[in-house]
């Protein structure tokens, strides 16, 4: 995926539920395809990377955000932008660990789970997991480990959803054709 | 695979049933779709040997979509009516389906055989072959 991309397609929105539909189709077809709800989690979380890589891309080339100083900067544009921009949805950054390392994204909704709930033989399920290879694919691209999870499921019976970030270190940057 | 999962439902305190099913307000990029649709690609292809075994993955993984879809349109467009003439369900799938699933309704509304395959002519072509049965019952219907 060149920069020169062709930008008539960038800000194109479409209605979540033909989104939302796909991705319940691509869960269910895992949850077939797999013994046990791990196996689902750790194949989504895959799946997830694979686009986040991709992602990251796309993002710096539809959003004119330049490089973030710091990890409270990253949690402002993974939130605000990068959140609104792709699943047209702000989620609140909050809990701040003191060292500065550790940060929540509380989601009020969320557009893969609309109408979704988990039956009772998947109770281990993380339905929404892509979302977490997603952010540490991109994050890996930008030279960021972190590790992510979902802390809080409303499908799994929290009030809320929320997913911890949490900072591992900077990466050696190694990309062949690096920008800088 | 229905997504509301209806093993909660006896238990009376299924919060999903009571939401509207209005078209939903929010948007997601087309981007966000493409990146996910070619994850599931990609992951199909992996299981598999052939090029007609991918192709009938995807349309498993679609047939669950458009079950869904179908529901949903029926209920808000034609008021839990389905379609059961022949024309008028293309005409459906023409007008409703192609909007919700693309922002516009379909260019053109070629002939009509229940089999559905692609066809890359001048731009995409989706051939539906309808069998036998139904072209007897529709022409039965018609009183011809």
């Amino acid at each position: 995926m060149s920069r020169q991309s062709n930008r008539t397609t960038d800000s194109k929105k479409m209605n979540a539920e033909l989104f939302t539909l796909t991705y319940g189709a691509l869960v269910t077809q895992l949850c077939k395809d797999y013994e046990n709800d791990e196996e689902v989690n750790k194949q989504l979380d895959k799946m997830g990377y694979n686009i986040g890589v991709r992602l990251i891309e796309d993002f710096l080339a539809r959003s004119s955000v330049g490089r973030c100083q710091d990890f409270r900067e990253t949690a402002d544009v993974i939130a605000k932008v990068a959140f609104k921009m792709y699943l047209g949805i702000t989620p609140s950054v909050t809990n701040w660990s003191p060292a500065g390392d550790e940060f929540s994204l509380i989601l009020e909704s969320n557009p893969l789970v609309d109408f979704v709930e988990l039956p009772d033989n998947h109770s281990s399920l993380v339905y929404s997991n892509l979302l977490c290879g997603v952010l540490r694919g991109a994050l890996e691209m930008v030279q960021m480990a972190v590790e992510v999870k979902f802390s809080q499921d409303t499908l799994r019976g929290d009030n809320v959803t929320e997913i911890r970030m949490k900072f591992i270190k900077r990466m050696e940057e190694n990309l062949p054709a690096g920008d800088e | 695979m229905y997504q509301k999962m209806e093993t909660r439902f006896t238990r009376g305190k299924s919060a999903i049933l009571e939401r509207s099913l209005t078209r939903p307000k929010t948007e997601v990029s087309v981007s966000a779709f493409a990146l996910l649709f070619s994850e599931m690609v990609q992951y199909c292809q992996s299981r598999v040997y052939s090029v007609s075994e991918l192709q009938a993955r995807l349309a498993d993984l679609g047939q669950g979509v458009g079950a869904s879809l179908l529901d949903v349109l029926v209920l808000r467009e034609k008021n839990g009516k389905r379609e059961t003439k022949v024309l008028n369900i293309l005409l459906f799938i023409k007008v409703s389906v192609w909007r919700a699933l693309f922002g516009k309704e379909a260019d053109k509304l070629d002939g009509f055989p229940a089999k559905v395959t692609v066809h890359w002519h001048k731009g995409t072509t989706l051939m539906i072959k309808f069998d036998e049965a139904v072209i007897a019952r529709d022409k039965a219907l018609e009183g011809r």
